[in-house]
């Protein structure tokens, strides 16, 4: 298995994933991937106290997949949510990633 | 059209300053999410895929031009420069931060305008005909009606938790142009054999997972009992309407399941204990209403030879004038669609500029009046038919002048999972390919008024059920996947469209509908059959067997 976790930021409402040391990362390529049950579950109570102290709300964890050494969820919708909207790539985080690349 | 009086602007401010300390305590931690969401929802601030979403009502769709500049600039200053008009006749902001929306509250307060009751188990905001006090068939102006019902309805303490949301619609025309029949009441103005006004009353309609189509309570309601009546549909919902079930709360599932012969009687039964009381609408607070939505001091017809030229000479021009004018009571006049359904767009989008060329034409030609129509579209209410010309050059310049009011093109679509938390599967990039398939103005003059509809999920957000084509996206094996339906309306003759078959995939589902349209075009009694007639002509036998051959 391999799994990561999820939620929005609360005060401005970005996507968010779980990374290294329990901080929360922008971008889907620096989440922490889980491979065990337990992993997972440390992760979603480690998700679940963040939210206690009003960094996020929803906290949640999704299957992952790698594709070409990148790290891709393998919901459509949890794509949509790590990209932006499919018909303006000019907004959310796959705008950033351009700008970035650019 | 209205303006606050001292109450509303005490009332405003005082929910602005509310909500402000609720998002304060909340990002202070002195309030939970689980105690924080149905407090922000009253605010008409939603949690979606990518960020918060700010609905913000626009009062059965009216609103003037320092408004709409308003949201151009909340767009530009808190979002992403633009805003996305809804099938409620309100705006959506896609991007705003949390710790921003009581600036931005603030900001709506000064123009008065506000986010109340966009959500949650209250009334709704109340919609009506965009063509409201200006189409040449009106009886009476909806909009009156419709903000007695705002005053009443307002963190109304009796109607603040209900089953679920309850949405009200009012069209002043015999030709219904709010889809009154799909909401939970609609209310239709007409007049008695003695020239007095009142409403036949519709209840018990809506979309969702359980289409219904409203049915009628009463053929004539008289105005003095508008109030009166409307609390005691709401009385007996509010004690009868299923709390069990989130899927069933709806008022039609009432009906539905109560008879509508026992239910009317309930509400007669509520209605004879509080007639004639505090209810009762006194004839002076009607006319003072009415006078808020007096019309502007129409001018004298300019020279229609500008027009009749225009017609002849300038591009584009005679299929927007054909297409996008709808007829007017004052000589001289025309209500005006302005499109926001380009060719491969957004169905519903306008950036920031936009809106502000809009307001402009509203103040240079439009006697500072805008509309929103539930359609998804603008429309400048009350403009001379010799300005039409200029007015179209200015809506050339900025992407404006699709000349598609009512045409395939036309399309309602939700926002779908490009945005929405609830959505099992796109729907603006399907209704853009759509759009880009039958595009050319030959081709979609050729197919004539058609209304496509598309929802991503079974909430029908998109209308799909009366859609005349429906489009329902799902979620199947993890792929997305379209229902069609066909013969879906929403006027009045309202009706809901049926499944013609299995579904199709995202690659897939513009075929279908070329299909489904020539399909028509095959079978139809010439130009003048529209989609609908034919189709309620014939059935869904001949399509099918276009679709999915013979089985």
């Amino acid at each position: 298995m391999m799994k990561v976790v999820t939620a929005n930021r609360l005060f401005d409402g970005e996507v968010v994933w779980l990374g290294a040391g329990g901080r929360w990362v922008e971008d889907l390529g620096e989440a922490h991937v889980l491979e065990t049950k337990e992993a997972e579950a440390a992760a979603l109570e480690e998700g679940a106290a963040s939210a206690d102290r009003q960094e996020v709300v929803d906290v949640y964890s999704i299957d992952v997949t790698v594709e070409e050494g990148m790290l891709i969820p393998v919901r459509f919708r949890e794509q949509i949510r790590a990209a932006g909207p499919t018909m303006r790539l000019d907004l959310g985080k796959q705008a950033r990633r351009r700008e970035n690349a650019a | 059209m209205y303006r606050y009086d001292e109450f509303d602007r005490e009332f405003v401010l005082a929910r602005v300053a509310q909500f402000s300390d609720q998002v304060r305590r909340r990002l202070a931690g002195d309030l939970t999410e689980e105690q924080f969401k149905p407090l922000r929802l009253m605010n008409g601030l939603y949690l979606q895929l990518h960020a918060y979403m700010l609905r913000v009502a626009v009062p059965y769709g009216t609103m003037n031009a320092v408004q709409m500049r308003k949201l151009a600039h909340i767009a530009r200053k808190y979002d992403r420069g633009y805003g996305h008009f809804t099938t409620r006749q309100n705006i959506q902001f896609n991007w705003p931060r949390l710790d921003e929306t009581p600036e931005i509250l603030s900001e709506l307060a000064e123009v008065e305008m506000h986010a109340i009751q966009t959500s949650g188990n209250c009334i709704r905001n109340v919609t009506a005909d965009h063509f409201a006090g200006a189409a040449a068939d009106e009886i009476a102006d909806p909009r009156v009606y419709a903000e007695i019902l705002r005053q009443w309805s307002s963190l109304h303490p009796e109607f603040s938790f209900l089953p679920r949301k309850f949405k009200i619609a009012i069209t002043g025309a015999p030709h219904d142009r709010a889809a009154v029949q799909v909401h939970d009441i609609g209310l239709q103005l007409a007049r008695n054999e003695n020239g007095e006004t009142g409403f036949i009353v519709y209840v018990g309609g809506g979309l969702g997972r359980t289409p219904m189509v409203g049915r009628k309570v009463r053929d004539f309601l008289p105005e003095a009992d508008l109030l009166a009546y409307t609390e005691a549909i709401l009385r007996v919902y509010n004690l009868y309407g299923r709390r069990d079930n989130k899927y069933k709360a709806r008022i039609k599932i009432l009906v539905h399941e109560t008879g509508l012969e026992e239910l009317k009687a309930d509400i007669e039964r509520e209605f004879e204990a509080i007639r004639g009381g505090i209810l009762t609408l006194p004839k002076d607070e009607v006319d003072r209403i009415e006078a808020y939505f007096a019309a502007p001091a129409f001018k004298v017809p300019g020279d229609e030879r500008l027009f009749d030229a225009a017609i002849e000479t300038m591009p584009g021009f005679a299929d927007f004038a054909r297409q996008n004018l709808n007829a007017h009571r004052q000589p001289g006049y025309t209500s005006l669609t302005i499109s926001l359904k380009p060719i491969g767009g957004a169905p519903g989008d306008a950036s920031a500029e936009q809106m502000e060329v809009v307001a402009d034409l509203a103040e240079k030609y439009g006697h500072n009046e805008i509309r929103v129509s539930h359609e998804q579209n603008l429309v400048l209410p009350h403009v001379l038919k010799s300005d039409v010309p200029a007015v179209y050059q200015v809506l050339k310049e900025h992407g404006l002048a699709e000349a598609n009011a009512g045409l395939v093109t036309d399309i309602i679509a939700c926002p779908g999972m490009d945005y929405c938390a609830l959505a099992t599967a796109r729907s603006i990039p399907v209704a853009q390919r759509i759009s880009e398939r039958f595009g050319t103005p030959e081709r979609q003059k050729e197919i004539g008024d058609l209304k496509i509809k598309i929802s991503g999920c079974i909430n029908a957000c998109g209308h799909h059920h009366v859609g005349h084509i429906g489009i329902l996206g799902v979620e199947k094996k993890g792929k997305e996947f379209y229902q069609i339906t066909l013969g879906g309306s929403a006027d009045e003759k309202s009706s809901i469209g049926e499944i013609v078959g299995r579904g199709f995939s995202y690659e897939e589902v513009v075929d279908a509908v070329e299909t489904v349209v020539d399909t028509y075009l095959n079978i139809r009694n010439g130009e003048e059959e529209d989609f609908l007639q034919a189709y309620r002509r014939v059935g869904e036998a001949p399509f099918k067997e276009a679709l999915y051959g013979t089985q």
